[in-house]
């Protein structure tokens, strides 16, 4: 049995150690807004924070994430409030919406730690995250946007 | 006002609900009929799209699926504009697998592709909501006894001006319910559009910021399992014989099944199905293209183009006009390529004994089901589809590759199952987009016009493999973009010459467009250089009687800025064509480093899509669209050794990424003509405009996608 911290709530899961946390919070929590895009680490849908910080959960072993505070996209906000998922909705964002759990997850994580980011360090935080409805001018325009509220 | 011929052919018949005091209006119903003989009749099935409640709320129905696209939003507008209803109070259902609500373009096949949405929907759609609208006001004149045309509609309510009276149409659904469909409606004037036209936000963007929008990998059921299909990796190869021992000890796997397309390893999770599929010792027969390579594929195209094809399309006499004007020969190719959507394949399928249940992201309600039926040797009655939103589709998901794996698992495990492929499952077996390869002829005249534009095209056919060739042996998809040249040059010939060398191969967005918007408007390029004239002013000169196509590119020169300086190592390109009923052009800015890496800017794009739905969706669509192209044209390249895929993942097979997004300008040119499509149309275009900046960058001519650095080296000249 693992125990974690999943969105402020202490969840026990009796998971092999070695399970990605995308795949425990997916099949084994029901949290299925984080995504499964590669497995790899290569494209970003599955970014959690892990203490706050943009983390992919596919590369993440269970065991690893124990005694650390998990953000989801169901905690990132108590009703989609965040500024990012404000602005998301304001640039008309998503298209087919897969990535953008983690799109906004990785941008979150970016303006906790820098409030008023440059474009250089926009790209910089989003570059692992892959779109491929092609958002990413939209994507910059909502973070711009949350960084300026 | 027009006057809409078709709906007396297609006619309308309004149903009464059974409970709710609601009543339904759908198209394709047999005039006359009373309301309870809503059965099944030939092609005269009842196809229901509104319901009006007392609570007035409104119900429309989507039968085209949300990829993305924004269909979900678009097509609901249609309707809500002719209806006149609180955009607000609309809610939406989607319809799973059912002939009622089939696409008019695809032969009432419920299929989401080849930008047919609006395409095919928007008049049933919106004469839909005149005919509701029509029967509402009758209703409300005669419960006021006043004359019809007295009364008009605002927001959901109709209005008696002279008395001041007004109504709800909540509160007339019984009495309207009660009325004949009327034979014939009259469709709005564009001009006095109030839904249509508008900006509307997404109804999707919502639950897309939060992570509740449901996606098929996201399917959840009461005992669910889920399964990898080990398939194998040579295209046409099979199970000689597999052992699951291993695979059936790791902790969670609970089946290990051979079905018709692989190993199914089913268990309770993911990763541990993931684990028992690495686990598989399988030997496999690897059949008969275990030896084959992309290069012998692209030696049998060259080999074949040395003769000619069928002919498509003939003006004039080219092959004297190349003679007497010293023509010129150039070859240009372009590979295989995945569709690589961020949502890998999948599909979850509950069979029982008399019944089936699927799940499905798919883009056709319609193939879905038929591959259950299939998997499952039940009839389409006892074959249920329940759509979910689509993590990208760009013609995949109109395959039924991944429900036949859902199928046939849970069949033979007898349990709800959700197949999930890996993305290397998902890069290793897809519907290719096919290579392709064609020679072109060019020749200017001493007067530098252009007299001789002609192709030859080396392609697999996606016609021959949903239904076969025509009789005059031309894939009109593969020459999508060259058959219809805009331009006006007097000898024209495109031929083409049909091969299949084995590997699979589908719809990936823009098609038979997607190479020729790359071939055409490159090699326009080097007739204007040949001309010694300027791309855009060469263009220009030659579409006077292709109107719109000039508006779209003398849009794009002026937007862009044709002509005026760049900062030092900049250069632009300009293209335009027409695709999928829209016409647009682009204005590409790259610049080219020392290593001959490629930076695209800025592109400018300009579309003239007929009347305009939602114009911040066009906007969206025609920016998606560029970086899927440009994406193709700068990385995207599927290769075969050994009759298997070489790339694996996005490791391997990039894609433009945040840090090389260029801005992108998109401007709707005014219209009034009847709707385009836009899903696909600025895909075809993004190469043709990017080669062509390169050229003028560097003076280096790109023949071969993707673009290779190695050719570029010395960067801008």
């Amino acid at each position: 049995m693992i125990s974690l911290d999943v969105n402020g709530t202490r969840r026990d899961v009796d998971v092999s150690p070695d399970m990605p946390l995308l795949w425990v919070l997916r099949d084994t929590l029901g949290l299925t807004g984080t995504k499964f895009g590669c497995g790899l680490g290569q494209c970003g849908a599955c970014t959690v924070h892990l203490d706050g910080v943009a983390t992919r959960g596919c590369l993440t072993a269970a065991s690893a994430a124990v005694g650390k505070k998990i953000t989801t996209i169901e905690g990132l906000s108590p009703n989609s409030n965040h500024p990012l998922q404000t602005a998301w909705v304001a640039e008309q964002v998503p298209q087919c919406g897969y990535c953008q759990s983690g799109q906004i997850m990785s941008a979150a994580a970016l303006l906790a730690k820098t409030p008023k980011p440059t474009d250089a360090q926009i790209d910089a935080a989003m570059t692992g995250n892959i779109c491929r409805c092609g958002t990413y001018q939209r994507i910059k325009r909502a973070i711009r946007r949350a960084a300026r509220v | 006002m027009t006057r809409s011929a078709s709906l007396s052919r297609r006619t309308f018949l309004k149903t009464a609900t059974a409970a709710g005091g609601g009543f339904m209006i759908g198209a394709y119903l047999p005039l006359g009929g009373p309301s309870t003989s809503l059965r099944a009749a030939g092609t005269f099935d009842p196809n229901i799209w509104i319901r009006i409640n007392a609570d007035d709320s409104v119900r429309i129905m989507l039968t085209m699926l949300e990829m993305g696209q924004g269909v979900m939003t678009s097509m609901p507008m249609l309707v809500a504009e002719e209806l006149d209803f609180d955009w607000k109070k609309i809610k939406t259902e989607w319809a799973g697998a059912d002939p009622k609500y089939g696409n008019p373009n695809f032969g009432g096949q419920q299929l989401t592709a080849g930008s047919n949405s609006v395409r095919g929907m928007w008049k049933t759609l919106r004469e839909s909501g005149a005919a509701a609208r029509m029967m509402l006001v009758t209703a409300a004149a005669q419960t006021w006894d006043v004359p019809e045309n007295s009364c008009t509609t605002n927001n959901g309510f109709v209005i008696h001006q002279a008395s001041g009276r007004k109504v709800n149409y909540g509160a007339l659904v019984d009495k309207a319910a009660a009325l004949p469909v009327p034979k014939s409606v009259a469709l709005k004037d564009p001009k006095t559009f109030k839904v249509l036209g508008q900006s509307l936000p997404r109804l999707d963007v919502p639950e897309k910021v939060n992570g509740t929008a449901g996606f098929g990998i996201d399917v959840k059921l009461p005992g669910l399992l889920t399964a990898r299909v080990v398939r194998c990796p040579v295209f046409g190869g099979k199970v000689a014989s597999f052992n699951a021992d291993k695979a059936k000890a790791v902790p969670g796997v609970k089946h290990v099944v051979q079905i018709s397309t692989g190993i199914a390893v089913v268990a309770d999770n993911y990763w541990s199905a993931s684990k028992g599929a690495q686990a598989l010792d399988i030997t496999w027969d690897e059949g008969a293209l275990a030896k084959l390579t992309s290069a012998d594929i692209l030696k049998k195209h060259v080999d074949l183009a040395q003769q000619p094809g069928k002919v498509a399309r003939n003006d004039g006499n080219a092959d004297a006009a190349l003679k007497t004007d010293n023509g010129f020969e150039r070859t240009f190719e372009a590979p295989f390529l995945a569709h690589a959507t961020m949502e890998p394949m999948n599909c979850t399928a509950d069979v029982r004994a008399d019944r089936c249940d699927i799940y499905v992201p798919t883009q056709g309600q319609t193939a879905s089901q038929q591959a259950a039926m299939a998997a499952s040797g039940l009839p389409a009655d006892k074959v249920k589809v329940h759509v979910t939103y689509m993590g990208g589709g760009f013609g995949r998901r109109g395959e039924g590759d991944f429900v036949t794996d859902a199928v046939e698992t849970s069949k033979a495990i007898g349990k709800p199952v959700k197949v999930v492929w890996s993305r290397e499952d998902d890069m290793q077996h897809d519907y290719y987009r096919p290579v392709s390869y064609a020679r072109m002829w060019g020749a200017v005249d001493a007067s530098g016009k252009p007299t001789v534009f002609m192709q030859r095209m080396v392609q697999q056919s996606l016609m021959k493999r949903i239904g076969g060739l025509p009789p005059n042996g031309v894939d009109f998809i593969s020459v999508d973009g060259s058959a219809n040249l805009p331009y006006a040059i007097p000898n024209v010939r495109i031929e083409y010459i049909e091969h299949d060398p084995g590997i699979p191969f589908g719809f990936w967005r823009s098609v038979g467009a997607s190479f020729q918007g790359f071939v055409v408007e490159a090699f326009i390029d080097e007739l204007a250089a040949a001309a010694k004239k300027d791309p855009f002013e060469f263009r220009r000169d030659l579409l006077g009687k292709s109107p719109r196509h000039k508006a779209a590119l003398e849009l794009a020169a002026e937007k862009s800025g044709w002509g005026k300086p760049l900062p030092q190592g900049r250069a632009r390109g300009i293209a335009v064509m027409d695709a999928f009923g829209s016409i647009l052009s682009q204005v590409t800015e790259v610049s080219v480093d020392a290593r001959g890496n490629v930076r695209v800017h800025r592109v400018v794009c300009t579309v003239d899509t007929g009347w305009v739905i939602n114009p911040d969706t066009i906007k969206a669509q025609m920016e998606g669209g560029i970086v899927y192209g440009l994406t193709a044209a700068l990385k995207g390249e599927i290769t075969i050794q050994n009759g298997r895929v070489a790339q694996k993942h996005f490791g391997d097979y990039q894609v433009l990424r945040h840090n090389e997004m260029p801005e992108i300008e998109v401007y709707i040119v005014p219209s009034t003509e009847v709707p385009g499509g836009i899903g696909e149309p600025s895909t075809a275009l993004a190469a043709g405009s990017l080669v062509n900046a390169i050229a003028a960058a560097t003076g280096k001519r790109i023949y071969k996608l993707p673009i290779k650095p190695e050719l570029l080296r010395g960067g801008t000249a």
